[in-house]
């Protein structure tokens, strides 16, 4: 079995009195992608909202169980810090609209405060948007606000953002609900390559997308987790019925 | 349905869009007269000598306007020196916390603040700036002007700021930045074309303000740099040559009139251009 980077424990989440998530507990595997599949509503953005600690940020939220990034507590840290570590990508691309592609790549260090020289910095900007396979559709135009590219390049500005930090793990939720198909293709190729330098937790509504590109799967139903195991055999011989019915397309 | 009641309806339908055309042109013809009147009766009285030198005593000739030009130009900053920084602090927790009983009577005193006559807040600053510091001085002018600044920058800063997508604060604080740096480093950034619109057409609308000066900047006849010293300002220097008896000082007040409406709607067009120039795409 494969190091263990995340790992969700008796988890349960909370908007005031209705419990969204119900005690989930999944292991989280590194350099893998791992998606969170299910029909909208079932808590899968929650879950992983909760991870980065960004459901807390909603008034009336609350959570009970644990869940640990490398052995350590992420509710028992400051969520500043559990944030710097964990990456996230939204659905709609939401590059700083004042910032150049540089800046928005370098955000993460300069608006932390964090210090570095030209170099540094033009070395990971270059990295990480090499990494974002978006390197070389705007070498010649870094210091061009953001805001001009295409939704599919902003959402890899995006990725190229949060891997900029050299996250732990990179949150992604439903990262291209919001793209068209080619757009959308692009992605999934990155998100296949990425697996190399992070480990990737993905949530999708799209089951296809679920099977083409992650290793291990988890099928939340109704704030529960109904299964979780290899993709390969969740999306041939599912244990669960629940599981055979979503993905036969009898509900969701 | 016969053709007739349809023949009805569009004779309807044209009065209709004729009488609301009308009305549109009425709106503009009081704010055209004006203007033509003011051009007309001030651009003779404006030449660089009239902008550069002091007002010259009754029976002289010539005499201008720069003392009242540098003393509303002192005015204005000291105004937006008080109300810029708390305006915006207060349009931020408003746009921040958005239910809660003191956003609620902050917002409501910000809506009282905007209806209080502009003479009274004149009387407020006399009675808390003039009066402790013993006399008419141009700080006094500002505080006045500023409180009359205030409500228009704070609702300026929270309509703007609640224009902000919340998907630009959660890309922020995703990324471990602290709450206070997203606000000052990415929310308010994103937000500036607006807050400056907000700004511009304020410092438009006091820098015609005559009534809350009377009794605290109350004019002077020098150049006055001291802010702590009475100084005069272009709405001031109108009044009390308007209201004076000598017809060569009612030629100044126009001309200084005309000088003020031209500053006047040069914020405007600045405010526009800022609008369009800082606007953020999402």
């Amino acid at each position: 079995m494969e190091s263990e980077v995340l790992s969700i424990r008796d988890f349960s989440a909370y908007f005031g009195d209705e419990r969204i998530l119900k005690n989930i507990s999944l292991s989280i595997p590194q350099n893998m992608v791992t998606a969170i599949m299910g029909p909208s509503g079932c808590g899968k953005t929650t879950l992983i909202r909760c991870i980065n600690r960004m459901h807390e940020l909603n008034p009336g939220a609350r959570v009970s169980g644990e869940i640990l990034l490398c052995g350590e507590n992420v509710y028992r840290a400051n969520p500043i810090l559990v944030r710097r570590k964990i990456g996230m990508v939204f659905q709609k691309p939401n590059p700083f609209p004042t910032m150049s592609i540089y800046d928005n790549v370098i955000a993460g260090y300069k608006l932390n405060g964090m210090r570095l020289s030209k170099g540094e910095s033009d070395r990971i900007v270059e990295d990480s948007l090499k990494k974002a396979a978006l390197w070389d559709e705007v070498r010649e135009a870094v210091y061009r606000k953001g805001t001009f590219l295409s939704g599919g390049q902003q959402q890899r500005l995006c990725i190229a953002r949060a891997l900029a930090m050299n996250p732990e793990i990179l949150l992604l939720d439903e990262p291209t609900s919001a793209l068209d198909p080619k757009a959308t293709a692009r992605i999934e190729e990155l998100i296949i390559e990425l697996k190399e330098y992070v480990t990737i937790v993905l949530v999708t509504h799209n089951i296809a997308q679920a099977a083409r590109v992650s290793d291990l799967t988890a099928f939340l139903y109704l704030g529960e987790l109904v299964e979780f195991g290899p993709s390969k055999k969740l999306f041939t011989v599912p244990d669960d019925k629940r599981t055979e019915e979503y993905l036969t397309g009898k509900f969701g | 349905m016969n053709d007739a009641g349809v023949g009805f309806r569009i004779l309807k339908e044209k009065l209709f869009l004729v009488g609301v055309l009308a009305l549109s042109f009425a709106v503009l013809v009081p704010l055209l007269l004006i203007l033509i009147y003011i051009v007309r009766n001030g651009i003779a009285a404006v030449n660089w000598g009239f902008l550069t030198s002091l007002p010259a005593p009754v029976g002289e000739e010539g005499g201008g306007i720069s003392n009242a030009l540098v003393g509303t130009g002192i005015l204005i900053v000291l105004a937006c020196a008080l109300s810029v920084p708390l305006g915006i602090a207060t349009g931020i927790f408003l746009s921040e916390y958005r239910k809660g009983r003191l956003s609620y009577f902050v917002r409501l005193s910000t809506e009282v603040l905007q209806g209080i006559p502009s003479i009274v807040i004149g009387i407020i600053a006399y009675s808390w700036v003039v009066i402790r510091m013993g006399g008419f001085s141009a700080l006094s002018g500002g505080v006045a002007l500023g409180i009359m600044m205030l409500p228009v920058v704070i609702r300026s800063t929270e309509e703007t700021l609640k224009l902000i997508p919340d998907s630009l604060r959660e890309a922020s604080l995703a990324l471990g930045v602290p709450y206070y740096k997203t606000i000052l480093r990415i929310i308010l950034p994103a937000a500036m074309g607006g807050i400056m619109t907000g700004i511009l057409l304020s410092v438009a609308r006091i820098a015609g303000e005559t009534a809350p000066l009377l009794f605290t900047a109350f004019g002077s006849p020098f150049m006055e740099l001291n802010i702590f010293k009475p100084m005069n300002s272009l709405p001031l220097l109108i009044f009390n040559y308007a209201t004076s008896p000598y017809p060569d000082w009612h030629g100044l007040a126009w001309g200084a009139s005309f000088v003020l409406v031209v500053f006047v709607l040069a914020m405007n067009f600045i405010a526009k251009v800022a609008t369009a120039r800082w606007k953020v795409k999402f």
